[in-house]
């Protein structure tokens, strides 16, 4: 396999040398392919990440803003022993998980049916229409929550139509729930769908043969099975909410401030990025702990 | 407090990379500067300001309160010097001090920032003295904006005063058929979820100052300098508040928006939401209540690393004729500080002269409690007062 | 199998996902058409004039001809530097080769707002002012993952014998790589460019940290909205986009034969690790 490597190096002068010499040192083609990518993320992805992380342990100056490198745990404290962040991170988690299960529910019956139901050519159609929305610009479609939710919007429009009252859902915690369940739901269905496609026919007929009724078939055997892939689905579903900052500013009100938002004012607004940095982590770690627990309901061999 | 600008210049020579990010985080850094400004000269008092202008850039960068950059003066001013204008607004003075700050500087050219955010530039060092011969309005300039406190520090100007006025109280005619009175509308349990106020720390004093006139127990004499005790009276109120507030409005666009769409009908707001909202035909009106009212005194600063200054130069000029200071004043709803504006103002709108206080004695101005960078130091000898940083950890806390 | 009644149950609700779905997209692009400046329903009627109105402000051109610069550039550093680490990856054993292929999934693994801040603080200490550079590098370094991933994924679906195959007919490492290699993997390369493409023009998250004065278009669609005082030609410019950012996702999904699930598929090889 080599011989016409060697054969050009011989003739071919330098490049053929240097191709040649390539070729008897793998790691060098290696090294060459890999380093320019791997050179990108360490000097400039992986050394923030590093700087983010440092920087949480330094302060400002309260007056100027300037950042100082001395060392301490202040930022940390505050956020244990201060009432407001608790509650921001406790509302942010708990938004999160709430987004997470209303997209599950949401989501199973229609994988459902996607998956077992619809013929070959109404699946692919499906699968389609489910991945279009996540590619239809983010800002767009929360945008398009604002334009429905608001006091003069769709909604209360439609609710004044079937003489009902006014929501008035707009920049309040409910928006945000519903804006989220909505821009995130692609990302359930699609892992839901795929687990529920690889569970064989003949489990459920076996089920059937032993006597179960349908709900029953469902409740035993198919959600077990597609349990890896809901939980995949979360993952999503629930990182993207806890990572979030641009919904709650535009569809929440008073009292909707995410992680995100902090972190976001204190980096844009109060100049504090040391404070930032330290509440970065902590979406940062609850993902760490949900990844671990996730693992341990086999999402991964589900995706 | 020249160890940060030294720092920025150590900085300067660092090469990209994850091995300097941990040499210098092994080092560490051990310098810690007192937070307090006034002792000493700010970082960039040394600096030479030009002795004439150049021939512009064609580009200006400004970071300005809404309704600041309008094309009723821009658009001549761009034809005039060909200097391309780009604005960006900020929503606080917080977000102002940010900006100029942000990556060192050297993105924007000048700020329109308010009192409570100039000594936060001066002494950070990002903005630098101006040479206020070369603009040839500020001889004009009432008295008490020559040389203001807030600007000019040991004589040296860091910027050109611009225009003042109060925050006021905004509501909505349909829901009012007469003026509220007082600042109370804003905390009546008759408006919940119908209120709107500014997101901004700063806020913490507009409710000091209306405990301030109904609670004269709590002994506050000015509400930028409060001790312990009133400034809980002022953040509890405010807690009070949060369960009324339909939205902390983050820019003026917002708080027009929430009247516009009838989300809100009561609001702290600027005299320029109130014109642009009756200008669009929607039925609302302000007042400065009995109480009276905090407001703003603000300044165009220069960047110390202004990449266009002699554009920025230019919109000084500009910026302080009589002519451009009475737009400015009518449209947003404030006064000039350029005395002769008065006459322009009234040809341009009979009356606003009077309206906008440009002919006001200052004893005028002395009602209005300007914005100003709360400190530890209260100013009456003793240090027990609540400096920003504790404001902006109570803003979270209110409206988190 | 399933009992008649549920099958219709299933069917209704699966209609009623699609509508939940597609409705605020179809009223976004209803709204570009909206006559008046208030942004209430029913729309008092129809018209063309805010198109030509936002093609002609300055700030939209300005902000799209940004957007469109940046994901130019993300795109080609994403092209090449993540196919050279795909085949990297691909081809070789060597040690730590795990780690690696982890560490290039972080960023969309993480929230945006880390890789944003970090950068950003990055870019801060360092002394680097805000410039196109800045975010272009923001953007590759999440568009990176998207070429790497479909890269990946069809060499890993593509059997090496036929390189081995053309080597051992004479061809040189080059010669193979431009009349094999290449061909087999090009429209994995078009999908994937496609797709970073589309996920830098539509980036608000990293953006916002990473743009300082600029505006891209997403910026300028936040800005406008917060904003609230042109929404006639935020409307418009939503539409643009929504179309601007599907009709690559298209191509890609037929290039790659249902691919376009990009974005979660790249995060499933994040967590695969």
């Amino acid at each position: 396999m080599t011989v016409g490597a060697l054969a050009r190096g011989r003739k071919g002068g330098r490049v053929g040398r240097i191709q040649a010499l390539l070729w008897r040192r793998p790691w060098m083609r290696a090294a060459l392919l890999l380093g320019p990518g791997l050179a990108w993320f360490v000097v400039i992805y992986l050394a923030s990440l590093v700087l983010l992380l440092i920087t949480a342990f330094w302060q400002i100056n309260p007056f100027t803003t300037a950042i100082e490198r001395v060392w301490n745990l202040d930022n940390f404290r505050t956020l244990v022993t201060d009432g407001t962040y608790r509650l921001i991170i406790v509302r942010t988690i708990g938004l999160a998980a709430a987004v997470t299960v209303t997209d599950a529910v949401l989501a199973f019956p229609f994988a459902y049916y996607m998956a077992r139901v619809a013929s070959r050519r109404v699946q692919t159609a499906l699968f389609a229409a489910v991945l279009l929305p996540l590619w239809a610009s983010y800002l767009a479609r929360v945008y398009a929550w604002i334009l429905i939710l608001n006091h003069d919007g769709v909604l209360n429009w439609s609710l004044l139509l079937v003489h009902l009252p006014p929501a008035n859902l707009g920049y309040t915690n409910w928006a945000m729930w519903i804006v989220f369940s909505y821009i995130w739901l692609p990302f359930m269905i699609i892992p839901t769908y795929a687990a529920l496609e690889r569970i064989p026919q003949s489990y459920l007929e076996a089920a059937a043969d032993l006597g179960a009724r349908q709900g029953r078939a469902t409740w035993d055997v198919i959600l077990p099975l597609a349990l890896p892939g809901i939980v995949a689905g979360s993952i999503f579903t629930f990182s993207l909410t806890l990572g979030d900052y641009v919904t709650p500013l535009l569809v929440g009100g008073a009292g909707s401030s995410f992680i995100g938002n902090v972190v976001y004012s204190n980096v844009g607004i109060a100049h504090n990025i040391p404070f930032a940095a330290a509440l970065a982590i902590v979406p940062v770690a609850v993902m760490a702990l949900y990844l671990l627990g996730a693992r341990r309901l086999g999402a991964f061999e589900a995706m | 407090m020249g160890d940060r600008l030294r720092r920025l210049r150590e900085a300067r020579g660092a090469v990209l990379g994850l091995s300097l990010v941990l040499l210098l985080a092994a080092c560490g850094g051990t310098s810690t500067s007192s937070g307090g400004p006034a002792q000493s000269q700010p970082p960039t008092a040394s600096m030479k300001p030009p002795t004439s202008i150049g021939a512009g850039e064609g580009q200006l960068n400004l970071i300005a309160w809404e309704g600041y950059t309008e094309k009723d003066w821009v658009t001549p001013f761009q034809q005039q010097t060909g200097c391309q204008v780009n604005a960006k607004y900020a929503g606080s003075s917080d977000e102002m001090v940010t900006l100029m700050a942000n990556g060192g500087g050297g993105q924007y050219d000048m700020v329109s920032a308010s009192g409570d955010a100039d000594l936060r530039l001066i002494y950070g060092g990002d903005v630098k003295p101006v040479n206020v011969d070369l603009v040839p309005d500020w001889k004009n300039f009432g008295s008490q904006f020559k040389a203001p406190s807030f600007n000019t520090i040991n004589g040296i100007h860091y910027g050109v005063s611009l225009q003042w006025g109060p925050n006021v109280l905004l509501y909505s005619k349909a829901q009012f058929p007469t003026a509220p009175t007082s600042w109370k509308a804003l905390y009546d349990s008759k408006y919940k979820g119908q209120v709107t106020v500014p997101n901004n720390p700063i806020q913490i004093a507009d409710a000091a100052l209306y405990l301030m006139k109904t609670q004269s127990s709590l002994g506050i004499t000015d509400p930028y300098e409060l001790n312990q005790s009133q400034f809980d009276a002022a953040v509890n109120l405010l807690k009070q508040q949060r369960p009324l507030i339909k939205k902390y409005w983050d820019l003026a666009s917002q708080e027009i928006s929430l009247f516009t769409n009838h989300d809100v009908v009561i609001g702290a707001a600027w005299p320029y939401q109130t014109n642009t909202l009756q200008g669009a035909n929607v039925p609302v009106a302000d007042t400065i209540p009995s109480e009276g009212a905090t407001g703003w005194a603000d300044t165009w600063m220069l960047g110390t690393k202004a990449p266009h200054p002699n554009c920025a130069y230019l919109w000084y000029k500009w910026i302080s004729t009589p002519h451009v200071q009475a737009q400015q004043a009518i449209f947003f709803g404030e006064t000039p500080v350029n005395t002769k504006a008065c006459s322009e103002m009234d040809t341009l709108q009979a009356g606003s002269c009077a309206q906008y206080h440009a002919d006001a004695p200052a004893s005028y101005f002395n009602t209005i409690k300007f914005w100003k960078t709360p400190l530890a130091d209260c100013g009456n000898g003793k240090s027990d007062c609540m400096p920003y940083s504790k404001w902006q950890t109570a803003w979270t806390s209110i409206t988190g | 199998m399933e009992a008649r009644w549920t099958r219709v149950a299933l069917r209704v609700w699966a209609v009623g996902i699609l509508l939940f779905l597609f409705i605020p997209i179809g009223l976004v692009i209803v709204y570009a058409f909206n006559v008046s400046t208030i942004q209430s329903w029913p729309i008092p009627g129809v018209t063309l004039r805010w198109f030509g109105q936002t093609w002609q402000d300055p700030e939209v051109r300005r902000a799209l001809l940004l957007s469109v610069e940046a994901g130019l550039m993300a795109t080609a550093v994403a092209l090449v530097l993540g196919s050279m680490a795909a085949f990297a990856i691909h081809r070789f054993q060597f040690f730590g080769r795990e780690v690696i292929s982890f560490a290039l999934v972080l960023p969309l693994a993480l929230p945006g707002i880390i890789t944003g801040m970090s950068l950003n603080s990055f870019f801060a200490f360092n002394q680097v002012t805000f410039s196109l550079w800045t975010i272009v590098i923001g953007h590759a370094t999440f568009c990176i993952v998207i070429v790497y991933n479909n890269v990946l994924a069809r060499l890993r679906r593509t059997s090496s014998s036929l390189m081995e195959a053309a080597m051992d007919l004479g061809a040189s490492g080059w010669q193979t790589f431009r009349d094999v290699t290449f061909p087999l993997i090009s429209t994995a390369l078009v999908a994937g460019a496609l797709l970073a493409f589309a996920l830098s023009f539509d980036e608000v998250i990293v953006t916002t940290f990473t743009a300082g004065a600029q505006n891209t278009l997403p910026l300028w669609i936040f800005g406008a909205i917060r904003l609230g005082q042109r929404l006639p030609e935020v409307n418009v410019v939503v539409f643009v986009v929504i179309l601007i950012t599907i009709v690559p996702v298209v191509i890609a999904s037929r290039l790659t034969g249902g691919g376009a699930a990009g974005r979660v598929e790249a995060v499933a090889a994040a967590e695969e690790v």
